[in-house]
């Protein structure tokens, strides 16, 4: 099944409404996981930059806070985060493109700690996929997709991979 | 292809050293954070076994395997049984029961990092071993250098001193040219290898030096509690012939040259006091950049993987 780049526009419009509908004209901050988490919350952030608020961005790379350096072959090739903003006390929403098993929104949340004390913090992802292994939920979801767990879900998005699509690979059990 | 151990520079690719350099970066940014400390290493283990006195590079590794949340370990050479006997290959049996996982090694003898890693399947870092090697202060040196030029490619270092017995001369000369940047040594004819890399100019005199217009001058250490001080007539000499003087402070400034030195300065020597506020002294950046560079080296070495 493939997924098209006006499926990805809409679900990138459902969660600026949703998001609005939610926060009103409060300060957030959102933060991109990356990778393509960072650009999916620039696009958020672009349908949001229209209303009169104060909205922060930030990017984080979660490598270092990963839960299965034992079981990698190679550690992975860590990024550069950028978080411009003070943490301490701000509303902020993660941003991925496709949540999963809920381990690296568990990764983002230690590394979010380590830069400061949010006020709040929510999730906000464009592909929910289900198959959690960890008790995390979104709260704003861009597109819904009924999965077998060893699919595979590939999101591809402009910036990072020159095509905009979503494709669900379907996989046999091993 | 991960590696398990860092023994010198020559057996680094170029991608390698360049991943190194780039995966700094991250490393260095998390230091403006209020907490320093990423768990990516939680519950590995750091043997520090360092058989020469260091002040500098001992603690940034620490620094750095800590920042990493590795617990650390320092086998005090100084007190344990080696000065009873015991061969290194006893003591590399015993570390080897401690199941560390990362084992940081100094010592007199040039390749000893080396025997102690074919023994172990911990990844081993050579923090320095007689006048073989220092990689880590090669990359960190290379990583400054590419701090204030991006592209270094042409750029040129005057690396300025012992060079002969310099394991940092070595390391440093060889890193620099894999990253395209231009070398030259100057020192006493004592005490600069006159065989060597044909790609390295060699200079006697400062002023010959100079006139090759370096973009960096690099002071080595005048290592006085080693063989130094026996290859010139006395210290105030080489600080006459050799050592930024204030009135080569005034030359290098008006020219806007950086300076770099791997520390500790012997004031005075290397460097007359004034250096010490110069605008365009590097050797702070290079402490603070060794962590960096450090905590990325530990990061991409994966014990137990397989070395060619």
């Amino acid at each position: 099944m493939t997924l098209s780049s006006e499926d990805i526009a809409a679900a990138v419009d459902r969660l600026a409404e949703a998001i609005r509908a939610n926060t009103a004209d409060a300060p957030i901050a959102l933060i991109g996981i990356r990778r393509r988490g960072d650009e999916v919350a620039q696009r958020v952030l672009t349908r949001l930059a229209e209303d009169d608020r104060e909205l922060n961005f930030g990017i984080l790379d979660i490598s270092l806070y990963r839960d299965d350096f034992e079981h990698l072959h190679e550690n992975p090739k860590l990024l550069e985060s950028d978080i411009p903003f003070p943490i301490d006390g701000a509303h902020v929403i993660l941003v991925d493109d496709v949540l999963f098993t809920g381990r690296t929104v568990r990764a983002a949340l230690d590394a979010l700690s380590d830069y400061g004390r949010p006020a709040r913090v929510e999730l906000a992802v464009l592909v929910d996929r289900g198959h959690r292994e960890l008790p995390i939920q979104p709260d704003y979801t861009g597109i819904t997709l009924s999965t077998r767990r060893c699919d595979h879900v590939l999101v591809c998005l402009e910036k990072t991979d020159g095509l905009e699509q979503i494709r669900v690979i379907v996989k046999e059990p091993s | 292809m991960p590696h398990k151990d860092l023994l010198d520079i020559v057996s680094l690719e170029r991608e390698e050293i360049e991943h190194l350099l780039d995966q700094a970066v991250p490393f260095k940014d998390l230091f403006t954070r209020s907490v320093k400390k990423v768990p990516a290493l939680k519950g590995k283990s750091v043997l520090m076994l360092f058989y020469e006195a260091s002040t500098r590079t001992h603690s940034s590794f620490e620094v750095a395997a800590k920042r990493l949340s590795a617990d650390v370990t320092n086998f005090d050479v100084a007190h344990s049984s080696i000065t009873k006997g015991e061969s290194v290959r006893e003591t590399i049996e015993t570390l080897q029961a401690m199941r560390s996982d990362f084992i940081i090694v100094r010592h007199s003898r040039a390749g000893l990092p080396g025997t102690i890693a074919r023994l172990t399947r911990a990844s081993v870092i050579n923090a320095g071993d007689g006048a073989h090697a220092h990689p880590t202060q090669a990359l960190l040196d290379a990583f400054t250098i590419k701090e204030k030029f991006p592209d270094p490619t042409g750029k040129r270092v005057l690396i300025i001193g012992d060079i002969l017995h310099s394991r940092v001369a070595r390391s440093t000369s060889t890193i620099l040219k894999k990253i395209g940047v231009e070398v030259a040594f100057l020192g006493p004819g004592s005490l600069v290898p006159r065989v060597g890399p044909e790609n390295i100019r060699r200079f006697t005199s400062y002023k010959d030096a100079m006139a090759w217009t370096p973009d960096i001058v690099y002071l080595l250490r005048v290592q006085m509690e080693r063989q130094d001080v026996q290859f010139f007539p006395s210290l105030r000499e080489y600080h006459r012939l050799y050592g930024v003087t204030e009135a080569r402070l005034a030359e290098i400034r008006q020219r806007g040259l950086y300076i770099m030195h791997p520390g500790p300065v012997n004031r005075g020597v290397e460097l007359c006091d004034a250096v010490m506020d110069y605008e365009r002294s590097l050797i702070n950046d290079q402490v603070e950049n060794g962590i960096a560079v450090r905590m990325a080296v530990l990061y991409w070495l994966k014990p137990g993987a397989k070395e060619e």
